[in-house]
């Protein structure tokens, strides 16, 4: 399946180096609709390795979500068009069956969403929701499973473990919510772990906390971790490699350091002037990126982020005919953008990087 | 139990306090005993037997407290004891009605019981597999003759069938005949058959329309999404978290109906010549016998703030939300 014969060069699936222990290669997810086809991922690729952190950017409607909701195989049956690969540990997803993705999700790959409240059963308890999980994958009796849950909890952070194990999810706060969420996410060990905004429903102070947890986990467990979010500053801390996603296409992908360091692509330096940095002197107010997320169903031509980008007229024209490839600019940083090297680095450095 | 008191007193007024204010006086109800060819003293000396010359309070103290010790009549010639609870006797036949009416109930409750079990299973099980094949076929037809179900009267559906399943195809107990489930259960089951189809068609339509509604709802729930993640078969995430979830409001319309029921289906009773507790209140009505009515009411009443009492209850062990700490 995952044949390698067809390998690009500067194909982001195919980051030097690396075998690729989750590769996702021209992913393409198109939800045909009365009002047209809704494109909303349409030929993303990455590449992340057990161990590393990658965090998905984008504003609503980029395509994140559908994404992860790809990999998991947890599009409603007849709902998506998906094509493309998604190979997790040598193997393609897109073609497995559906019962075979079944026994994957939860065991070799977890996901935690976004309100923990609304995720998780209200009538049942937090610790059945956790044995649960377990049992699918583990045939093992319920009290190995109760203890297993409860053991989960305690490494999550929740207080008495043994008594909160039988409260139901209303009973918890939001923070502690999440945690559980995490707890059943990770019983099962799973070697991939997607988090689909794990924190916005969160309020600040507890934010830090399930970021920390995350990553403390993904050192316990060895896992590789995927990290939704609109928000870079949840992902500055944690992730090895980001991608910006715009109108379900990554447009820069690179590694966390270069994206917060030496970002190259407009929209990623619009993203960066949107947020609010405490390290830094107060400027004036934050630049929100004007204009709004394109339509998923007339992509705008050329590159979709033409008619909010304020350097389009240098390109003489190429963004509004000609859709830039994503290809790679230097060694780990992926670029699609039709500005020329020394143009992008001129605006960085005189009107990008002292405003941030 | 405020409310049974409160519907106690409502009862009461309907069928006393009402009619005065309608113009009656309190040998217009005495006649009712005694009969019209009665001399006015006659009229006038059960009246004051039985207490309507009293003051309305002192009528509801005298009824209530025969409902919950009994009650003794003076008749003139002796002392009639009418035990607990008496509700009064049958203008027609001078028998008190409380026996009666647990005569009745067998009847109203064999045909309530097995009527809702039926409706329960068939209702949600058609209601869910509804809404999982929405649109398809299965779905269109299902919704199609859940809206005949729930739009043909009982009496059109009742004797079509008992014209076709008892006496075109012999299959089904012809209406009018009751045997106890103590005596010969199967025997039961076989003269209920028909009645308890009849009546589960009407209500498992309703029932099948609540479920698929509550499960296209709950199917969309984040909670299905994760327990899809947790990698649970299909059957699992539809039965123990879908239908989990979409079964807390139909429990509770459940309880309610079935609390309706046992104060008498009256047009069922009737379509089947069933001697239950609808039948003898429609026989009441028609004789203008007004303690069959009242027996009957109150007791129906009975039923349903018991019903009410139930799926309180039920409601807190289903739906961990209401219990309170």
């Amino acid at each position: 399946m995952s044949s390698n014969t067809t390998r690009q060069e500067g194909d982001p699936a195919d980051r030097p180096g690396v075998d690729g222990f989750l590769r996702v290669k021209d992913l393409r997810v198109h939800f045909p609709t009365d009002d047209g086809v809704v494109k909303s991922v349409d030929g993303l690729s990455f590449n992340l390795e057990r161990g590393e952190t990658l965090g998905i950017v984008g504003e609503s409607g980029s395509g994140k979500s559908v994404t992860s909701l790809s990999i998991m195989g947890l599009h409603p049956p007849g709902t998506a068009k998906i094509s493309g690969q998604v190979v997790l540990n040598g193997e393609d997803l897109i073609g497995a069956s559906r019962e075979h993705i079944r026994k994957l999700r939860g065991k070799n790959m977890a996901m935690i969403f976004q309100d923990p409240l609304s995720a998780m059963h209200p009538y049942y308890t937090v610790g059945h929701q956790i044995i649960e999980a377990y049992r699918v994958h583990n045939r093992v009796s319920k009290q190995v499973a109760r203890k297993h849950a409860i053991d989960m909890l305690d490494r999550v952070g929740i207080p008495q473990p043994g008594a909160r194990v039988d409260d139901y999810p209303h009973q918890f706060s939001g923070g502690m919510r999440q945690r559980a969420m995490i707890a059943m996410a990770l019983s099962c060990d799973p070697e991939l772990l997607i988090a689909d905004e794990p924190t916005t429903a969160l309020d600040v102070t507890v934010q830090a906390q399930i970021l920390d947890l995350i990553r403390d986990l993904q050192q316990e467990f060895n896992s590789a971790v995927i990290i939704i979010t609109h928000d870079l500053g949840v992902v500055a801390e944690l992730a090895d490699d980001i991608l910006v996603m715009y109108a379900g296409r990554g447009i820069e992908y690179a590694t966390a350091h270069e994206i917060f360091t030496a970002p190259q692509h407009p929209y990623t330096w619009g993203l960066l002037g949107s947020m609010p940095r405490l390290d830094r002197e107060r400027t004036e107010r934050l630049m929100p990126i004007k204009g709004t997320p394109p339509s998923l169903i007339n992509v705008p031509s050329g590159c979709p982020f033409h008619p909010r980008c304020l350097y389009r007229e240098l390109t003489g024209g190429a963004s509004e005919t000609e859709r830039p490839e994503l290809l790679e600019i230097s060694p780990r940083h992926f670029l699609a953008c039709h500005l020329s090297a020394q143009d992008r680095q001129r605006v960085w450095e005189t009107d990008i990087k002292p405003n941030l | 139990m405020g409310l049974l008191f409160v519907v106690s007193v409502i009862t009461f007024s309907i069928f006393f306090v009402v009619p005065r204010i309608a113009g009656g006086t309190p040998e217009t109800l005495a006649t009712r005993y005694v009969g019209r060819a009665a001399t006015a003293e006659t009229v006038h000396l059960t009246a004051q037997r039985l207490g309507f010359y009293d003051p309305m309070t002192v009528q509801y103290a005298n009824w209530a407290k025969g409902i919950v010790v009994g009650a003794e009549y003076d008749y003139g010639a002796g002392v009639e004891r009418c035990p607990a609870p008496c509700l009064g006797y049958s203008f027609i036949t001078k028998q008190p009605v409380w026996p009666d009416l647990l005569d009745r109930a067998p009847v109203t409750a064999s045909l309530a019981v097995g009527a809702s079990i039926l409706w329960l299973v068939a209702g949600v099980a058609t209601g869910v597999l509804s809404a999982l094949r929405r649109g398809t076929i299965f779905d269109r037809a299902a919704m199609g003759i859940a809206l005949a179900g729930v739009s043909l009267p009982i009496f059109f559906t009742g004797l079509v069938s008992l014209a076709f399943f008892s006496y075109t195809l012999g299959w089904t107990a012809p209406g009018g005949q009751f045997i106890p489930f103590s005596e010969n259960p199967a025997e039961w089951a076989y003269s209920m058959i028909l009645p308890w189809i009849t009546l589960a068609f009407l209500f498992s339509a309703q029932y099948a329309r609540l479920t698929r509604a509550g499960m296209l709802e709950t199917m969309h729930e984040d909670y299905i999404r994760t327990a899809r993640a947790k990698g649970l078969r299909e059957r699992n995430v539809v039965i123990q978290h879908g239908l989990r979830a979409a079964l807390t409001p139909i429990l509770t319309i459940f309880g309610l109906d079935v609390g309706l029921l046992l104060g008498g289906a009256v047009l069922t009773e009737k379509t089947f010549s069933l001697n239950g507790l609808g039948k003898y209140a429609v026989d009441g009505i028609v004789s203008q016998d007004m303690p069959k009515i009242m027996g009957v009411t109150l007791l129906a009443a009975f039923f349903i703030v018991i019903a009410n009492l139930v799926v309180d209850l039920l409601y807190a062990v289903v739906d961990p939300r209401v219990r309170t700490q």
